[in-house]
């Protein structure tokens, strides 16, 4: 076995916004229809079901909507396991899945104005960053470059971008590039 | 530029975030039938200059395939409707104005 671990010592690129690896989070992902499974989910868990392209917290563990029939767990890294199998058992007569996928994806971190945030996400993908269409609260599955990923608003109005661990190496790159001062457009207002 | 909303997440998706699955409602043949219609089912498409129904998979997001219709002279988008039918919408069955 190896220990868990991530660039979060060594991730960290300050330019129009600053980028960070956020580090080990616990990552759960359910499966299964909200109407079967919403209930027990939400006691266990202690979070309502997100709404469409919406994110819930308490600031300690998040749900985010994935697509119509799944949802990603946030939660503490040492708590996955734990919670996975409460919920497994929460939901066992429904048609579901629940699995701990914390090692499967990296999350990144980025804080700064909120133009700025949306000016380095808008330069990697077709995703439309205007507040209308990509309000606080809401998170949007994209196209990361050449990747997959998931960009949503945390409470604290920083920025988390998602992305399979297999390609976190080069996403740091893309959103440190991105980032960098002297490619700054300013197209989009505070 | 193409831009689909897919009817599941309702997100504006872009060209790029979606992959392509081809001419929609084909109608499938498999064992037993006949050399004609087998080809048919695997080779043979509209391939219409105006109104044509596709489906696409919204790939960078919810996962979901769902049908489009759209011009291909135009490149206009008539509307987008889920994958559990085999044919289209009456109200997309012609383009939008005509
Ligand atoms: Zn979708």
């Amino acid at each position: 076995m190896f220990d868990a671990a991530t660039t979060k010592e060594t991730t960290r690129f300050e330019g129009l916004v600053t980028v960070e690896d956020t580090g080990l989070a616990g990552m759960i992902t359910i499966r299964g229809a909200r109407s079967e499974i919403g209930g027990a989910m939400s006691d266990t868990v202690g979070l309502p079901v997100p709404e469409t392209l919406r994110v819930t917290t308490d600031g300690r563990r998040s749900l985010a909507w994935m697509s119509p029939d799944e949802l990603m767990l946030f939660c503490g890294h040492e708590e996955a396991a734990d919670l996975a199998a409460r919920l497994a058992e929460a939901t066992a007569r429904a048609h579901a899945l629940i699995l701990d996928m914390s090692d499967a994806r990296t999350l990144f971190t980025l804080t700064g104005a909120e133009a700025s945030l949306r000016e380095v996400l808008a330069k990697l993908t077709p995703a439309d960053m205007r507040t209308q269409a990509f309000p606080r609260g809401m998170i949007r599955r994209t196209r990361l470059a050449q990747v997959s990923g998931a960009i949503w608003w945390a409470d604290d109005g920083s920025l988390r971008v998602m992305c399979f661990r297999s390609v976190a190496d080069y996403v740091r790159g893309l959103l440190c590039h991105a980032a960098h001062p002297a490619s700054w457009v300013g197209h989009f207002r505070d | 530029m193409l831009i689909l909303t897919c009817p599941y997440c309702g997100v504006r998706a872009d060209e790029t975030e979606l992959a392509p699955g081809g001419e929609a409602h084909v109608a499938r043949h498999g064992p037993g039938a006949s050399d004609e219609a087998f080809e048919a089912y695997l080779f043979l498409r509209a391939n219409p200059r105006g109104l044509h129904y596709e489906r696409w998979r919204h790939a960078h997001g919810c996962g979901k395939w769902f049908h489009a219709a759209r011009d291909t002279v135009t490149m206009g988008v008539v509307g987008t409707y889920p994958a559990q039918v085999t044919e289209p919408p009456a109200e997309l069955s012609r383009p939008r104005g005509s």
